[in-house]
């Protein structure tokens, strides 16, 4: 067990910078993802922290130690790889046993120890297949596998669901998460998947260009995003985006959008004008039209069963996504309009960084509750 | 599928190959077949439409030929040394060029010019570097004065197999880099990863990871070398004609055939050489387990 802490952390390829100074200080125990759309570093910076490629700048400390110039094996990490990367020539006893080999262990001590761990994750009755004759979640079992035997300080996984179907993936990611319970070991998870963020983390790292976009908890992230990036990046579907027009001046602002938007707002803290508005599908509601705060025309409806999405053109260039839990019984294109409260209103200046405005503090309270108790 | 359309679908695959049969029916079957039945008969070249059937005569009268024997042993002794050579030397360069270092696209195009050489022009181009009087080896070998007086290369019995192995060694070691490094780099990159993560040790990794996956690769690879260097005619024959130090079973067989005009026994010759390489592919397929191996790359 060990935390990790990154100081300044940068890694160039040629003239191409992909990690840009990067300050992390992961906490022993902790358990925490990487998110962000794909080409964002995520995937770059676990390596960094594996040692499986060497930084161009900075400092890398593992438990405490400084580990900058320490080859990966000597790192006292884990590492699980999408592909799995197991030895394709050797059985799954063997491939879990295998880095023992070398530690100058007994032979039946490593049996011992490969059957423990096998037991752990339900492979112990396939020891004798090979790779290629298990299914892609054996497959990540035994990868987890080879990990543990070697009680690493610190678990690295990068993406290791993303070859698994939906259904495995929801499994293996409880089956993760228990792990994590059971063992306690400092954790560092990679994925683009949003779900698999929210529901893993203690805290959540969105990365945007080789840079951190914003360090905090699920529940942070969802309610109080530092910018339109991250609250874009967090949430299912994503939260819905338009373009204001402002008049008026700091701090109070008259905002003119798409569909007849037309809101007053109060700006606390900052002082930039607002140029973007997002509302997350599930704070909309369906209403008359001219009993919402904007309307449009209902395009399409998806029946999820336990939900429904219905895709509302409110401009010519925009559609909002609105999560409802019973079916509508709305004809297509029929004019619509949309409902939200004050305290669901986000604001995003010209640069994308998230506004305050007077309403957004019952929202971050109303989180903190919600945290407490979790 | 249909009856229908399973049928069209054999109808078509038999019009597609049907070139390709008749091709190999042409130029490959039907010599085979032509050169198998006159190993029967007493013909000779001068005239190869009158002759009579003796039976296996022509085959015992092959093996009871003591040069024969020689033969078969030079090529067996070519081709277990250079084959063996040319693949721990071929998988030492596959290996060093199949890392990151800088220039490798040009160390990669330069490995391939001896191969792209023709075997004759080659082994003119050695032999001339061989000679012992005007050859720039010797000539190097006097100025450093590890030598006082050129060395025979080619003349001597014990030398020109040597320099027969050593001249296909240098010919074919590209071809072997070249099946070695396609073999390295499908070992996906993440497996390297893997043991460098787990504390696996350079020689060890080798051993247990790289060597075997590469197997499949290797073993093709020897596959055929080992079936090239057994019927290798054209090195040996430029270097040393009919000479019996380095005279293969190839250039036996086209001795009988050519130069004393025994068709019938040329024949027999040639079907024993074409009987020594199957037996020795299927051989080395067996040992190797090449059938297997390709299933379990995957």
């Amino acid at each position: 067990m060990a935390s990790v802490e990154l100081k300044s952390v940068s890694k160039s390829y040629g003239g191409n910078t992909v990690i840009r100074g990067v300050d992390l200080a992961i906490r022993d125990g902790e358990f925490v993802v990487f998110v962000g759309p794909s080409g964002c570093g995520k995937s770059t910076l676990l390596r960094l922290i594996a040692g499986l490629i060497p930084v161009s700048g900075g400092e890398i400390a593992i438990g405490g130690e400084a580990v900058t110039d320490v080859p990966a094996s000597k790192r006292g990490i884990a590492f699980v790889f999408q592909s799995y990367a197991l030895y394709p020539h050797m059985t799954v006893a063997r491939n879990i046993g295998f880095a023992l080999e070398t530690l100058g262990l007994r032979r039946d001590a490593i049996r011992a120890k490969v059957a423990e761990v096998a037991k752990l994750l339900k492979v112990d009755h396939l020891l004798t297949r090979r790779p290629r004759e298990l299914s892609g979640g054996q497959r990540q079992r035994v990868a987890i596998g080879r990990a543990l035997v070697r009680k690493p300080e610190v678990f690295l996984f990068d993406e290791p669901l993303s070859n698994l179907d939906s259904d495995l993936r929801m499994e293996m990611r409880i089956e993760i998460a228990r792990l994590h319970d059971d063992i306690g070991t400092t954790m560092i998870y990679v994925t683009h998947d949003q779900a698999e963020a929210m529901t893993l983390a203690d805290r959540i790292v969105v990365l945007n260009h080789g840079v951190i976009e914003q360090v905090g908890t699920p529940q942070e992230l969802y309610h109080t995003p530092k910018s339109r990036f991250v609250a874009g990046f967090v949430g299912s579907p994503r939260m819905n985006f338009a373009p204001v027009t402002t008049t008026g001046g700091a701090p109070d602002w008259s905002l003119a959008g798409p569909g007849g938007l037309a809101l007053a707002v109060s700006v606390t803290g900052n002082r930039s004008a607002p140029a973007t508005i997002g509302v997350r599908p599930e704070a909309l509601s369906l209403v008359a039209p001219e009993a919402g705060r904007l309307s449009g025309t209902l395009e399409r409806l998806e029946d999820l069963g336990h939900e429904h999405f219905a895709y509302v053109r409110v401009a010519p260039e925009t559609v909002f996504v609105v999560r409802v839990p019973v079916r509508p019984t709305i004809a297509r294109d029929t004019r619509v309009g949309l409902a939200f409260r004050d305290e669901d209103l986000f604001l995003f200046d010209e640069a994308g960084l998230r506004l305050d405005h007077a309403a957004s503090h019952e929202r971050a309270a109303a989180a903190s509750i919600e945290e407490r108790a979790a | 599928m249909s009856v229908k359309l399973a049928r069209a679908d054999r109808r078509a695959a038999w019009l597609f190959m049907a070139p390709m049969i008749i091709a190999m029916l042409v130029v490959a079957v039907w010599p085979l077949a032509r050169t198998f039945y006159f190993s029967f008969t007493d013909a000779y070249l001068d005239d190869p439409t009158n002759f009579s059937l003796v039976g296996i005569d022509n085959f015992l009268e092959v093996l009871d030929d003591h040069t024969w024997w020689i033969a078969t042993r030079n090529t067996l002794v070519f081709a277990s040394i250079s084959v063996a050579i040319e693949t721990v030397l071929g998988l030492a360069i596959a290996l060093l060029i199949n890392q990151a270092i800088p220039g490798r696209g040009l160390v990669r195009a330069a490995i391939l010019v001896p191969w792209a050489i023709p075997v004759v022009v080659a082994t003119k181009i050695w032999e001339w570097m061989l000679n012992d009087q005007f050859g720039v080896l010797n000539q190097m070998l006097i100025a450093l004065g590890l030598v006082d007086h050129g060395i025979a290369w080619t003349a001597s019995g014990t030398l020109i197999m040597g320099v027969v192995i050593f001249i296909d060694v240098w010919m074919t070691t590209p071809f072997m880099v070249l099946l070695i490094l396609a073999g390295l780099q499908m070992i996906p990159g993440e497996i390297m990863e893997a043991a460098e993560v787990d504390g696996i040790p350079g020689w060890k990794r080798f051993w247990s990871i790289t060597l075997p996956l590469l197997k499949p690769a290797i073993g093709v690879a020897v596959l055929f070398r080992v079936l090239d260097a057994l019927r290798m005619f054209d090195l040996a024959y430029v270097l040393a004609a009919s000479s019996e130090q380095v005279m293969t079973v190839s250039i036996y067989a086209r001795n009988r055939l050519i130069s004393f005009q025994e068709l019938g026994i040329g024949s027999a010759a040639s079907t024993w050489v074409f009987l020594l390489v199957a037996f020795i592919a299927i051989l080395v397929i067996g040992v190797l387990r090449l059938d297997r191996a390709a299933g379990e790359a995957a």
